[in-house]
Formats: C-alpha cells, structure tokens, sequence
C-alpha cells in the first residue's frame, strides 16, 4: 500500500507538510526519514477530514451550531459539543476514504508475524487547538486492535476538534471555524524487548566525543525512574569502539500485557541479568541512532530508545524520544572539553606556531 | 599495591649446554658482575619484537646500532627533555632494554635547546627528508660498490709499472670497514626523523588524550596514518604484476614459481611477455629490497635473492584476479573513513582547542608517515645490501678454509672478524698459513652449540622490580610498555570472558575463523584464504598474506606494530601483543578475534577455564613498533 493523499506512511518518501499531517503526524514523518525510526506507523490526513466532513454535508451546519455561542455558557457549550461530535461520530465515511484507511492498516499489520496492537492519536495543525501535548493526551487510544476499532477511533480524533474545550479556546481567541481540520496517526504500540536512554556526551564530565547508554529489559520506565540498575557503557562517538562497559543488576523488567491494556512488572532469570542486554550489534545501533538524532537537531540530545519485540532484527530499534541534554548543554556550548585549553605534551611550552608543519 | 618483580639476570637459569654464553658476546654487551647492584636496581625489559631469537655473535651489530643511534638523537641531537636513550644488554642471547630518564633538575634547561633543535627540523620538514633520501640512497650505493674478491697469487703486474706499493690487501680491511661503517651511517640516519615521528606523534596522541579523555588509541593512529606509504609499495607491485599477467593471458606460466629461472624465461618467451618482463625488472630496483624478516638477523630472504618468493605472490594473486577477487587495497575507501573521523573529533572541538587540533594532526601526519616509509629504506633496503656483503665476505673466507659452513662469519664477532681478515692477509702476505683455519671452525663449533643451546629457552619478558607507574614516553610509545602491560604479564591482568587472550585492541572489528599459526615466515605458503593468521610478530613483506587472511593475532607488538598498520589498512581485525597466542593457539582451531576489544577467544571445545592462569597473557616480548 502507498502513501497518497489521504493516507501517508511515516515512511511513505513524501515530503511532510504541517498543514495535511498535523504537527505530531509531520514531526514522525520528519523523523523516520532522517534516520530515526519511530515505531512505524502512518497519517489519515486532514485530506481524507476534509472529504469526510465535505461528503456528510455538516460543516455548514456545525458553523450555524457555533455561531451564536456564549463561551460562559458551559452547558450550552457542552450540548453542542456533544451533538456536534455524535454526528461525526455516527455519519459514514465515503467508501473511497475508507478503504484508504483500511487497506493503510492492513499494510502495516503486514509486517509483522501476527496482528499487532496499534495507538491512535490526534495530530492537529498548529492553531486548531489549545495546545499540542494537550490534544496528543487527550486523544490518544492505546492497545488497540483490529481494524474496527482502529477506524472508530479515527472519528473519535476527529470528533475531538468540537470538544467544548476546544470550542471555548477558539471563541476566545476568535480563531475561525472555517478550515478547521485535523490529521490522525495510526502507530504501533511500542512492545519493547530492551529499552533504554543514550546521550550523546559523557555525562560526568561533559566529554562531547562519548556516548553514553543505559539499557535494560522491557520498557523504559524502570531505566529512567531508577527502579532497576541498567547497564552502563561509554561508546567513542566517532569510532563507536566501546570505551567502558558496567553490566547492571537488571533484576526486574516491566513488559507490555496487550490483553490487559497495560504493563507488567516481571522478574529477570540470572542468566539475562548476567549478559549485557544489547548485542554488540544492537549497542552499535542505538549509537548511530544517537548520533543521527544529534546531527539531526545540532545539539547533545538525550534520547529514549526501545527494541521492539514483533520487528525483525535491524528493524526493531526505535526512538521514543529526542531532548536536547539540558544538563551540560551550556558548558558544552562554550568549552567541549574539560580543559579550556589544552596544554601539555611534549610541546609544552611551545606556541603553536612553532609547530606548523612546513608544508 | 606492591608489585611482584621480575627475576634478576642472574636468577635466570643457563640453558644446558650453554655455559660460558657470555664470552661469545662483547664484554660491553653483558651484564657486569661488578656492576650487579646498580644493574640489578634498573628496570629492564626484552624486545623481543625486533630480536625475537637468539643473537649470533655478528648479528648484535643490528641492534648495537639501532639502539645507540636512537638514544643519540633523544640524547645528544635534539635533547628531548624527558627522555635520553636506552641502555641495553645481551643476556642469554636476547635483548633487554632501560630508558634512560633526565634528572629532574635538567629537564627545563633543556626545552629551549629542545625547541630550537625540533623546530628548525619541523619547519624544514620537506627539504630536510628530501635530503635524508639523498644521503641515505648515496650510503647504499656506495655499499654495493663494495665487494671481497679472493687475494690474487700475486700483486699484478700493472701495480709494480705504477709504482703502487701496496699489496691490495689495505683494500679488502677498507672494504670491511668502509661496510661496518656505512651500516653504522644509515643508522644513525635512520633515527633523524624517526624520533620527530614520534615526538609529534606523542604530542597530538597527549593532546587528543586530553580534550577526548580516554578517546581509543586506534582513532589517534588513524588520523595520522598515511593510506599509501611506500612500505606498500613492493606488495602493490606485485598486484599490479599479477594484474599485468592475467590482462596478457600469462597465467598458465606461473604454475611453478619455485622455478624462478623457468617461470621467468616462459614468461618472457610467451606473447607479450617481454612487456611483463620489463615491469618485473622496473619493480624489483629497489622493490625487491625486502626480506621476509626485519633486517636484523643474517638468516634473513630477501625477495630478489629468492625470488620464488615474490613469484609465489604473484601466482597467488593471479589467482585470485581470475577467481574475480579484488585485489588492490581499499585505498579511496580507507582515505574516506579516516577524513569522516579526522572531521568528526574536529567538530568536537571550538576554537583554539580546534586549531591546535589542526596544528597537532597536522605536524603529526606530515611527520608520522617516515616512521613507516623510512623501514624500507634501511631495515630493507640497506640491511638487505648490507648483508648480502657480508656473505659474499663469509663465503671468500670459508673458502680460504677459515670456516666449513658459508655463513659461519656470523659466528663471530664484527671485531673479530677484522682480527680473522688481519690473519688472512698476514698469511696471505708472508706466504704462510693464516691460523683461523685451526681456530675457528672449533671454537665456531662451540659458539654454535651455545646458540642452539640459548635458543631453546624463551627471554623472560622483563627483568627486575618495574617502577609503580612506567611514564617515559617513548617506552610507552614505541614499544608499547605501560603501566598495564607490565601488570600482564605479572599475571596479575584481568581473565578474558570465556576463556582466551587478551591483547592490544590494535585494529577494529569482530570475526570468527580458523587459525593459521606461523612462527617462521617459511610456513607463510601455508596461510589458506579466510584463515586467521597467529604469529610471535609479523614483517612488512608479508603483505601478500594480508589480503587472504581475515585477522591477525600477534604475540608481540602495539598500536603502532606492524601487523596493527598493516591490517588497519586492510581493514582486517587485529589483537597485538598477546604474548602467547602463537603458543596457545593451534592450526585448525576456531578463533574468535574481537579487535575493538583486543580479546582472542578459542571457540573450539577444549577451551580451558576463564581464569586459568596459563590463559592470562605473561609475556614473553617487549611491544613494540617493529621497525626502530
């Protein structure tokens, strides 16, 4: 299945644009094509929106619904919020659209052994909404499955743009209901093997030329909440030789229960707690990855990595998350070394233009 | 924590057999019963790199002059302030060595004289290397002009119409002089740039230590290292002959190297021949320079006295042209990655951090490149003449009876093989019999059984108590002597996962295959393609082998060792300075070589314990760079 321009994988090869794949949907795309595989997923575009809502023939309605609306007046906010969304809801989508969506879902599902559960998000452009996180918290479905559920959820997302909150915030900040549109990712839910963080520079001492990772069993949480010891090694950032290496306790590791919707904490056998988690290979992975999220947003980044049970090796390697390294960032702005200068060595006293070789 | 010692020299025991070892050797050279106390108080440590074997008397040659003309130019030529040069003894036919450190007090005094002197070469690095070749090809030129024909019956007839008034005999003693005295050149010539090489090798090596603490020792290497040096050079002659052969169709005349004169002239009557023919010649002068060892030892082949040996090569190449094998080193390749790590570190840094990077790298990979290229010129080239004189004199002499065997003027020493030429031409002068042919085949006899007898023990890797901490700067750099090393080979070293050895992390990468263990470069015709090649240590002509094989693991040698050069630029893994992969490991074994991690693992089933103390390395041998 391809991407067009109703539905875009993340890695579809086409150029991502704000305004047809929302701000969370464009940032995936963005990432998986500069190297850095979020896991894989693809955008119902604000496209496929804009027919649906054309081909239910509502919009004009829902206009004459907002129109006169007092943003004091919760309750009257909330009647229409409700009937706005229980129409879109409930109204079918064009059969050409849907079956986009669907044949998008089953590409997807396709590259796994078996189905897989997916987490459906809201992905809406800039000035739609309140504010960005504030919609990817609140629409967002995890865990689920099959392709009903997955198109339901899409409408939710959809429906989502008249909630009586986001209704207010555009009342209040005169932003026009004309236009209004809003992309949804379709992903799948992380089931994370190993997992871990990696920052791009010692973090002790601020040596830019290291990378430095943490890994451990099952998802991430346990590594950053510090409720396991991960393993710790230090990687040269250009070469990616392995500089130092501390195997931790990892004695416990929380895993996804798809069934029950959520994590489960189980114990690590002495023999995986006794190897280091990632392969040499897998060590190597993480690294680039690192580097590349670092080339990517010119800055020490620290980022969460996970991988992933269902996707082949070479494959299965996912980032979570990319930040900027807060910690050292400023020191390693204006000195990337220990040492302001450095002095030393055999040419100790020597100015460096003694040194210039003759040619 | 106190550290275990070595023995002292005299607790090492004589091999049976060669008692009285010590009067083969001159007195200089050995351990001194009156100085027991001061010797003893120094830390000595075997190079067993450059002298992996047993000295005959004539071979200590090599290593006198290496060794003092080193020290000369750290001491008196361009006074290093750390470091002077290095003491060295002979005991029990090996080699041990002791830096020599500058008091304290000295060392400021000393920077100025230092910075003038280092300056002046860095400043005028071109002209003065350029010059360098001048005088190093004038000494080997005037080496081949050397030569020891048999006295005549009599003074020719010409030499009385001349009024000559001598009987050709000041000649022979000139020519033996004029050769020791050459030798003696090229050496110190040898050292005019390597200690430079060095130096600023040390200084951007520190330097990146610092900004990139603990940054590998293998990323510093690569970004100075040349890509084409001319240490390659008669390898890639090679390739280029075996490429030249296939393009004419001349494969089916090389299925018999081993008959140099038949190969040669089938090859020359074939078609096309004659132009394969004149690229053979055009390679051999001066490529064909190159022995199979490092110069050091009489025994040493070099390819144009034996060229079975660079035709085997050929052969060997030219098959792998027709089974479509690449050939040619990856040299684009190579030059791409070490620009992407030399740009990577430099973006790491800002500022004048970044420019003295520039400056540093810079001084070291225009100096750096000598301490690999200048090898050929003189472990090569000029020993290769050096010793080719020295049998053609041995033979003349064992032909006057003085000896039975050809090369048995090795078994004497450079001064005693005036005396034995006095004598020669004394008899030869009166009219008598000389007297060596009554001396010395004995007391040769003798001296054979007490080198045979020295052969059969191993050097211990070091002697005496090691100081705490090992910090002079070319120990550490050249041969490879740290703090660590030295802990490994007291056996106090840290045991290798599963099992196996640890050594220098010399050349990045993991793989897994059988062993090929070589201990003499005659075994090399064995090496099979994809093997892994174990050896006490590797030489530069051995190039041929690297591109078949798929790791290299050494008993002896560093970061800057040969076997590390060469397979980082064959982009091969290598694991140095193991000190005992050669004997641990067998033919036929699987290995697994981690050369990022410098660990060798034995995968096959008798793998011993982890932690078994026969596993962990203890030497024997000295790191090292091969080529001082």
């Amino acid at each position: 299945m391809q991407s067009n321009d109703y539905v875009q994988f993340f890695d579809g090869g086409i150029e991502p644009r704000l305004e047809t794949l929302g701000g969370k949907g464009a940032s995936l795309v963005t990432m998986t094509s500069a190297g850095m595989p979020v896991p894989p997923g693809f955008v119902v575009t604000t496209a496929q929106f804009d027919a649906f809502m054309a081909e239910a023939g509502i919009t004009r309605d829902i206009h004459e619904l907002l129109a006169g609306l007092d943003p004091e007046d919760m309750s009257q906010v909330d009647k229409v919020s409700a009937a706005i969304r229980e129409d879109i809801r409930s109204r079918p989508v064009p059969q050409a659209m849907r079956e986009f969506t669907v044949g998008a879902y089953e590409a997807l599902m396709s590259r796994f052994e078996a189905p897989v559960p997916v987490a459906v998000r809201s992905s809406a452009t800039a000035e739609d909404l309140p504010d960005a996180s504030f919609a990817g918290q609140q629409d967002t479905y995890l865990w689920l499955e099959g392709v009903k559920a997955v198109t339901e959820h899409i409408r939710q997302c959809w429906a989502s743009l008249f909630t009586s909150r986001a209704i207010i915030y555009r009342l209040k900040n005169n932003i026009p209901n004309e236009g209004l549109s809003m992309a949804v990712v379709v992903q799948k839910m992380v089931n994370a093997r190993v997992s871990g963080v990696a920052i791009t520079m010692d973090p002790t001492n601020g040596d830019r030329s290291k990378i430095t990772i943490d890994s451990s069993y099952g998802v991430g949480e346990m590594v950053v909440s510090g409720q396991v010891t991960p393993d710790n090694i230090k990687l040269d950032k250009v070469t990616l030789a392995v500089i130092s290496e501390h195997l931790g306790d990892k004695h416990a590791e929380l895993v996804p229960d798809a069934a029950a919707g959520r994590l489960v904490e189980r114990e690590v056998d002495d023999e995986r707690r006794g190897r280091r988690s990632l392969s040499d290979a897998e060590l190597t992975s993480v690294a680039q990855m690192a580097k590349r999220a670092e080339k990517h947003y010119k800055c020490p980044q620290d980022i969460e990595w996970a991988l992933d049970a269902d996707l082949p090796d070479g494959e299965n390697l996912l980032l979570l998350q990319s930040r900027p390294e807060t910690v050292h960032s400023s020191k390693a702005s204006t000195h990337t070394a220990p040492q302001p200068v450095v002095s030393g060595g055999y040419f100790s006293g020597f100015s460096a233009g003694t040194l210039k070789p003759s040619i | 924590m106190s550290l275990k010692s070595f023995p002292k020299p005299s607790e090492l025991a004589v091999p049976a057999g060669a008692e009285g070892w010590e009067k083969i050797y001159p007195y200089y050279l050995v351990f001194q019963d009156k100085l027991k106390e001061q010797e003893d108080a120094k830390f000595w440590f075997c190079d067993s790199q450059h002298w992996p074997t047993v000295f005959k008397p004539f071979e200590t040659i090599g290593g006198e002059f290496a060794v003092k003309c080193l020290g000369q130019y750290n001491a008196r030529h361009l006074m290093i302030p750390n470091a002077n040069g290095i003491e060295f003894r002979v005991h029990l036919g090996y080699l041990y060595m002791s830096p020599i450190p500058v008091p304290e007090d000295q060392i400021a005094a000393r920077v100025p004289l230092f910075e003038q002197r280092v300056g002046h070469y860095f400043q005028n690095w071109d002209q003065l290397l350029k010059q360098w070749h001048v005088k190093v090809k004038g000494t080997i030129d005037e080496m081949e002009t050397i030569s020891f024909p048999k006295l005549p019956d009599m003074v020719p007839m010409e030499d009385i119409l001349s009024g000559k008034g001598k009987d050709g005999s000041e000649k022979l003693l000139e020519s033996y002089d004029r050769l020791i005295q050459l030798a003696y050149q090229n050496w110190q010539y040898h050292f005019e740039f390597l200690n430079l090489g060095y130096i600023a090798y040390l200084d951007f090596f520190n330097f990146c230590k610092q900004v990139f603490p603990n940054i590998p020792d293998q990323s510093i290497a690569t970004m100075v290292q040349g890509v084409d040096m001319e240490l390659f050079r008669p390898d890639d002659e090679l390739k280029q002959l075996a490429k030249l052969a296939v393009e004419l169709r001349l494969q089916p005349h090389f299925s018999n190297t081993d008959d140099v004169d038949a190969t040669l002239s089938a090859v020359a009557a074939a078609p096309g021949g004659d132009r394969w023919t004149a690229q053979y010649e055009a390679a051999k002068d001066p490529w064909f320079n190159f022995t199979v060892g490092n110069g050091f030892y009489g025994h040493d082949k070099y390819w144009n006295e034996h060229q079975e040996i660079p035709l085997g090569y050929i052969a060997d190449y030219i098959r792998r042209v027709d089974e479509g094998q690449e050939i040619m080193r990856p040299v684009e390749a190579l030059i791409i990655e070490r620009d992407r790590i030399i740009e990577e570190y430099r973006d790491l840094l800002e500022g004048e951090n970044q420019a003295l990077f520039d400056a540093k790298r810079g001084l070291a990979a225009t100096a750096y490149p000598y301490v690999e290229n200048h090898n050929f010129y003189i472990e090569h080239w000029t020993m290769g003449v050096f010793w080719r004189k020295i049998r053609e004199l041995s033979r003349m002499m064992q032909a006057e009876g003085f000896w039975t065997e050809p090369d048995d003027l090795l078994y004497l020493g450079r001064n005693e093989v005036r005396d034995a030429l006095f004598d020669l031409v004394t008899g030869w002068g009166v009219g008598a019999k000389p007297i060596g042919p009554d001396y010395w085949p004995e007391e040769i006899e003798r001296r054979r059984g007490i080198v045979d007898a020295l052969k059969t023990a191993r050097p211990a890797p070091a002697l005496n108590t090691p100081p705490e901490i090992i910090t002079e700067p070319f120990t550490r750099m050249l041969w490879g002597i740290t703090t660590e090393q030295v802990q490994q080979w007291l056996g106090a070293g840290v045991a290798v996962e599963g099992g196996g050895l640890r050594g220098m992390a010399a050349s990045p990468g993991v793989v897994e295959g059988l062993a090929r263990v070589v201990t003499d470069a005659d075994q090399l015709s064995e090496v099979q393609q994809g093997e892994i090649l174990v050896a006490t240590v590797t030489a530069p002509s051995w190039g041929p082998i690297f591109g078949k094989i798929k790791a290299t693991v050494t008993d002896i040698g560093g970061m800057m060792s040969h076997a590390a050069i060469v397979c980082r630029e064959y982009g091969l893994p290598a694991v140095t300075g193991t000190g005992s992969a050669s004997t641990t490991i067998k033919t036929g074994q699987r290995l697994r070589v981690d050369g990022t991690k410098g660990t060798v693992q034995i995968l096959d089933a008798l793998i011993p314990d982890a932690g078994d103390p026969e596993l962990l390395v203890a030497g024997p041998g000295a790191h090292s760079h091969s080529h001082v």
